[in-house]
């Protein structure tokens, strides 16, 4: 019988003797990790809406390249950076109303994604994976293409990492300080197509949005120095994933929502102790 | 007009009354050639606006090395368009603007800083001073993600000199209003720029740091940098700036305060009675209500 000391420990321990199990906490963590960081500028940026539209736009590639039997990261990953682009140049143009704009882009790719699985009936269970998440399905090639979006979004990320700052805190007059806005607008477009990319099989379509939004705002509420923000909000991102992991492990739910539960309840505290006298 | 004032600026008020190029009213010259120095920036025929629609038009202006130029008018007279266009960021729907002799490149713009409205920045962003500061050296550094200790060096000897370098780890919103004029300032600063334009920077701020801000500009110009800003304050401009510029969607005139603050060009800036009153070299201007006091036009010394 375990002592209640050993409790814990089994607890932690057990789950991890399931090969999937040690490949989906390593993955999610990862994911956590770079939507944490990713993140970060989503929320400076207000780009929140540009996430969640991003994640549907991925899902039609998503959708596509599996009827057309073409590689997913392959198939997904261009119809990624097609919209991330796309989706990148209404942005800035104001006449539409770049929300419309971005709505109609997101949605008519969502919708392929929609109109394909109906013709095809066969695949209902991956359907469910993509929209919600299925770490189950996670293979060591997934782990692999997981670590390599991380290497290089974090390298992209720290190379880029002083025109980034600038053109989120004050992008019409980073211009005129020689930062090319436009391109690194474009860059960022791509790194977050490409974490999003890679997160759908983790958190699911639906839920992505939350996974980029919550760490770094809650994040946000903890400190106001902009460094510390990219590590906090990717060690919150991180913790959240993890505990998402063995709370979807235990309570049987689905991952990406236990994530997210979880991750709002960081929130909360996070929230809670910035209201107190020790927040910033 | 008083003459006893307009007197004392004897070069620049002669320039202004013998210059053929007149504004609309007469009375202040398209150009301000008498001020010396090369063009550092002109505008020839340029009409600039957004969506096809035009903001402003046919503004003919010349900014010279070492001036120091104050662009007044009521809100949305086209003002911050103007300086956007000198900065690049607006092409012009018609004419030309050059800065530094040629059409606004990434290149002309090195030699450029800009100061904008304080007001549309996100206060609650989690940047610190010292942050904002190296933001204005961005463009020479390298693509490591954190400054050199040169670059730290120099970014904190420039806010020693503007009177914030205790700021430096503070937050920006942690600032007073002064401060963080300062810490834009310092920003447009640090790439040791030849032209310097600044959107409102007196806004926001009270009376002793309004005056700090300008003899500051004043002490910038000494140095030889061409300066241009926008401004509200009508009374702060007229004791501290030499060159004014009243505009709203064109040029209405341009000249030393002595010259173009007048009720009529006054009115023709802002549609609205204003009272200009001269006392002992001083100018000063008042809003309508005493104009129904029973004051009107200018009073003389």
């Amino acid at each position: 019988m375990i002592s209640l000391t050993e409790w814990p420990l089994a607890s932690l321990l057990e789950p991890l003797t399931y090969a999937f199990f040690r490949r989906a906490l390593l993955a999610s963590c990862l994911v956590g990790a770079l939507c944490g960081l990713v993140g970060v500028y989503v929320v400076l940026r207000r780009m929140s809406y540009i996430g969640h539209g991003l994640s549907h736009a991925v899902f039609g590639g998503a959708v596509i390249s599996y009827l057309m039997q073409v590689n997913f990261y392959l198939g997904a990953g261009l119809w990624g950076v097609a919209s991330a682009l796309l989706i990148n140049e209404v942005a800035q143009r104001r006449k539409l109303g770049a929300d419309a704009a971005i709505g109609i882009v997101t949605t008519a790719s969502f919708a392929v994604g929609v109109a394909g699985i109906s013709r095809q009936r066969r695949f209902t269970r991956n359907f469910e994976a993509a929209l919600f998440g299925n770490v189950l399905g996670i293979t060591p090639a997934d782990l692999w293409m997981i670590a390599g979006v991380a290497i290089v979004s974090v390298v992209g990320i720290l190379a880029l990492y002083k025109p980034l700052l600038f053109s989120t805190f004050d992008e019409e007059v980073a211009e005129v300080y020689g930062i090319p806005t436009h391109g690194v607008n474009a860059a960022f477009a791509l790194i977050l197509a490409a974490v999003i990319l890679v997160s759908m099989q983790i958190m699911g379509v639906t839920l992505i949005a939350a996974a980029l939004v919550i760490p770094a705002s809650a994040a946000r509420l903890l400190t106001q120095r902009f460094d510390r923000l990219l590590w906090i909000a990717s060690l919150i991102g991180a913790g959240v994933s993890v505990l998402g992991m063995y709370a979807s492990y235990y309570l049987d739910l689905a991952s990406g929502a236990s994530i997210v539960l979880i991750g709002t309840a960081m929130f909360l505290v996070a929230w809670l102790m910035s209201r107190g006298p020790a927040g910033e | 007009m008083n003459r006893q004032s307009a007197g004392r600026r004897e070069d620049w008020a002669g320039a202004v009354l013998s210059d053929a190029q007149e504004s609309r009213h007469g009375l202040g010259p398209l150009d301000n050639r008498a001020l010396g120095g090369e063009v550092v920036a002109s505008m020839t025929s340029v009409t600039c606006g957004y969506h096809r629609q035009p903001v402003f038009r046919d503004v003919t202006l010349t900014f010279h090395a070492g001036q120091l130029t104050g662009l007044v008018g009521p809100t949305g007279s086209g003002k911050t368009t103007l300086l956007k266009a000198l900065l690049g960021l607006v092409r012009p729907q018609h004419g030309e603007v050059c800065v530094f002799g040629k059409p606004v490149t990434r290149a002309t713009r090195a030699r450029i800083g800009y100061v904008p409205q304080l007001e549309t920045f996100d206060w609650q962003f989690p940047v610190t001073a010292e942050q904002v500061v190296l933001m204005g050296a961005y463009r020479g550094m390298s693509w490591l993600p954190w400054c050199r200790a040169s670059e730290r060096g120099a970014a904190f000897r420039l806010m020693e000199q503007l009177g914030i370098a205790e700021c430096i780890g503070q937050h920006i919103r942690a600032l007073s209003g002064g401060q963080q004029q300062r810490v834009f300032l310092a920003r447009a600063l640090l790439g040791k720029p030849q032209l310097l334009i600044l959107d409102e920077p007196t806004v926001g701020v009270d009376l002793k740091t309004q005056h700090d801000i300008l003899h500051l500009l004043g002490d910038l110009r000494e140095q030889g940098i061409t300066i241009v800003l926008t401004t509200h304050d009508l009374n702060a401009v007229a004791a501290h700036l030499p060159w004014l510029i009243c505009f709203n969607r064109g040029v209405i005139a341009q000249g030393p305060p002595e010259v173009v603050f007048t009720t009529d060009i006054l009115r023709s800036t802002y549609a609205s009675e204003m009272l200009v009153l001269r006392q002992h070299g001083y100018l000063l201007v008042a809003n309508s209500p005493l104009v129904y006091q029973g004051h009107h036009g200018d009073q003389l010394d």
